[in-house]
C-alpha cells in the first residue's frame, strides 16, 4: 500500500492528466474497465471555468521516441464537468484527482472553491503551464507567480493540492520550492516539453494547428528523471513523477529519483492497459529494491 | 488499432511509435480478420513487412460504424483507393444486393475492386472501367433512382465530392473518415474533425459521420 497526501493507494501508478479519458474508455471497453482499472487513482483532464473547443487540427505529430500534441485543453467547462463528467468519474473504483487551470488567480480560485467540499474529489491538481493574463507570466514558470497562486487558493480547501510543474522554465526546482513554501501538498512533473514540427511537404509551415505543442513519450524520460532528482533535492512534499514511463523499470527509476507516485501518460495511448502492466512490473521489482529497505 | 509486436519503432526517424487505425476489410467465420493497407509511411511499411506467425498487436473494434439505410432506401456504397476496406465488410453485412461504386487511380490499383462483389469501377486514367471519377457513377445512379443511402470511404477530395453531391440531391450519406490518431479510444483528443456542432473525436464519435453534420470534408 502506498500513502499519498493521506490517501491510501494499492500501488503507486496513476495516469497523467489528459492522457486517459475514463468515461470514453468505459464506453469503448465496458464495465470490465472498472473491475480492473489500470490506475491507483484517476487524474482527470484539465477543467477550465468556461468550455473550450481546443486547438484546430492537426493536433498530433509522431516523432522520434514519442509525439508532439497540440490539443488545447478542450473541455466542457466547470458547469459541464460538474453536471456531466463528475457523476460518471465518481463511479470509478479509485480516488479522483481533479486537474484545473485558470487564466487569472481569481479564476483558479473559483475552480478550487467549486471542488473544495465535494466528497467525490480526493485531491486537486493545478495546471500552471498557462500564462496569467494579468501579469503575462506563465504561472508555473516563475516562483513568485506560483507562490502567489498558492496563497490565493490554499485557504479555500483542506483537500490536498498538487502543483503540476512545467519543465519549460529556468528552474522547476525553484518553482517546486515556492509551491511547497506556500502550502502545496505535493508537486507533479514533468508536463510536456514545448516543441514543434514543420509540415513534411511545406517548408517552414508548422504542422500542428496550434503552431507549437508538447513533446511526450520516451524522448522526455531522461529529462523527467533529472528534473525529479532536482526537485527532490529541494522539497520534502510528495512528488508525482512522470515522463516517458513505459515499463516497471522506468517507474522504479523515478521512485529512486525521489518520486512517491509515478504517472503513465503517452504509453496509455499505445495500450490502454499500460498502467496496469507498469504497476505489475513494478510490483515484481519493488521487493528487491533499494526503496523497500 | 494495429501495431507490430516486435520492432515497432526503429524505422526511419525512429518511427513508428503510435499504433495505426484501420478498418476491418472482412471477418471470416473462423475468426480471421482481413485488413487492407497501402505502404505509404513508416507504420504501414512495417505492417507490410510482417510475415506469417509474426506478432500483431490489435485493439478493437472501436468507434461507430455504418448504420443500415432507412426503410425504402437502397444502400449505395462508394469507395476510393485503399478506402474501399470498410465497404467490403459493410457489403457482407448488407447482403449481395448492395451496389458498389469504386474509383481508383489506374488499372493496377483497380485490382483491389476484386475484394468486393460486382463493383462498378472508374479510373482516373481510364485504364479500367469508366474513364473519370467515381462520383460520375454516383451521379448517374442517383439520377436514375434517388431513393438511396450513400456509404462513402476514400480520400478527402472524393468524400467531399460525395458529400456535396448527396447534399445537392437530398440523399442521406454516411462517410467513413480518417484522421491521425494516437490512441483510438478517446484518450488523446488528437483525432478531432470539425463538424457543424464543433470538433468531434473520430475514434469514439466516428469514424463514420453523417454527411449532414459536416460543413465540408477537409
Amino acid at each position: 500500500v502506498t500513502e499519498f497526501c493521506g490517501i491510501d493507494l494499492p500501488h503507486p501508478i496513476v495516469n497523467g492528466s489528459g492522457t486517459f479519458d475514463a468515461i470514453a474508455a468505459r464506453r469503448a471497453f465496458g464495465d470490465a474497465l472498472l473491475e480492473d482499472f489500470p490506475f491507483a487513482a484517476f487524474v482527470s483532464k484539465t477543467v477550465t471555468l468556461e468550455p473550450r473547443q481546443g486547438n484546430p487540427p492537426p493536433r498530433l505529430w509522431e516523432q522520434a521516441g514519442g509525439m508532439i500534441n497540440s490539443i488545447g485543453l478542450p473541455n466542457k467547462g466547470l458547469a459541464g464537468y460538474l453536471e456531466q463528467d463528475l457523476p460518471l468519474l465518481a463511479e470509478l473504483p479509485v480516488p479522483l484527482i481533479v486537474n484545473v487551470m485558470g487564466f487569472t488567480r481569481a479564476e483558479v480560485a473559483r475552480l478550487v472553491e467549486a471542488f473544495a467540499e465535494l466528497d467525490e474529489v480526493a485531491a486537486l491538481e493545478l495546471n500552471v503551464s498557462c500564462p496569467n493574463v494579468e501579469t503575462g507570466l506563465i504561472m508555473g514558470a516563475d516562483p513568485g507567480e506560483t507562490g502567489a497562486l498558492m496563497d490565493a487558493v490554499r485557504p479555500l480547501t483542506g483537500k490536498p493540492i498538487i502543483v503540476k510543474l512545467t519543465p519549460n522554465c529556468t528552474s522547476p526546482a525553484d518553482v517546486a520550492a515556492a509551491a511547497e513554501a506556500h502550502g502545496a501538498d505535493a508537486v507533479s512533473l514533468v508536463n510536456t516539453l514545448r516543441g514543434m514540427a514543420f509540415h513534411p511537404l511545406r517548408d517552414g509551415l508548422p504542422w500542428l494547428g496550434g503552431g507549437t505543442g508538447g513533446v511526450s513519450g520516451p524522448a522526455v524520460r531522461a529529462v523527467a528523471l533529472a528534473q525529479v532528482c532536482d526537485v527532490r533535492a529541494r522539497v520534502s512534499v510528495p512528488i508525482v513523477g512522470m515522463g516517458g514511463v513505459q515499463s516497471g523499470c522506468h517507474a522504479h527509476d523515478l521512485l529512486l529519483a525521489g518520486a512517491d507516485l509515478v504517472a503513465v501518460g503517452t504509453e496509455s495511448f499505445r495500450d490502454p492497459l499500460a498502467g496496469a502492466r507498469v504497476a505489475a512490473e513494478l510490483s515484481e521489482i519493488l521487493p528487491n529494491s533499494e526503496i523497500a529497505r | 488499432m494495429l501495431a507490430a509486436t516486435e520492432r515497432w519503432g526503429g524505422g526511419a526517424d525512429e518511427r513508428p511509435f503510435l499504433p495505426r487505425a484501420f478498418s476491418v476489410l472482412r471477418h471470416h467465420h473462423d475468426g480471421t480478420l482481413d485488413f487492407l493497407l497501402e505502404d505509404v509511411g513508416p507504420g504501414t511499411r512495417r505492417l507490410a513487412e510482417l510475415e506469417p506467425a509474426d506478432g500483431l498487436w490489435i485493439l478493437g473494434p472501436l468507434g461507430v460504424g455504418f448504420r443500415r439505410p432507412e426503410q425504402g432506401r437502397r444502400p449505395l456504397l462508394v469507395g476510393g483507393g485503399v478506402g474501399i476496406a470498410p465497404l467490403a465488410i459493410w457489403q457482407d453485412a448488407l447482403g449481395a444486393a448492395a451496389l458498389v461504386l469504386l474509383g481508383f487511380r489506374d488499372a493496377a490499383h483497380a485490382a483491389g475492386a476484386a475484394l468486393l462483389r460486382a463493383p462498378r469501377v472508374a479510373t482516373d486514367d481510364g485504364s479500367a472501367g469508366h474513364p473519370g471519377l467515381v462520383t460520375d457513377l454516383l451521379r448517374a445512379e442517383l439520377g436514375s433512382d434517388p431513393r438511396a443511402t450513400v456509404y462513402g470511404c476514400g480520400p478527402p477530395p472524393m468524400l467531399e465530392a460525395v458529400r456535396a453531391l448527396c447534399a445537392a440531391e437530398g440523399v442521406p450519406a454516411q462517410l467513413a473518415m480518417e484522421s491521425g490518431m494516437a490512441c483510438g479510444f478517446g484518450a488523446c483528443f488528437g483525432c478531432v474533425v470539425p463538424t457543424r456542432s464543433g470538433y468531434v473525436r473520430l475514434c469514439v464519435d466516428g469514424p463514420v459521420l453523417d454527411a449532414a453534420d459536416l460543413e465540408r470534408v477537409q
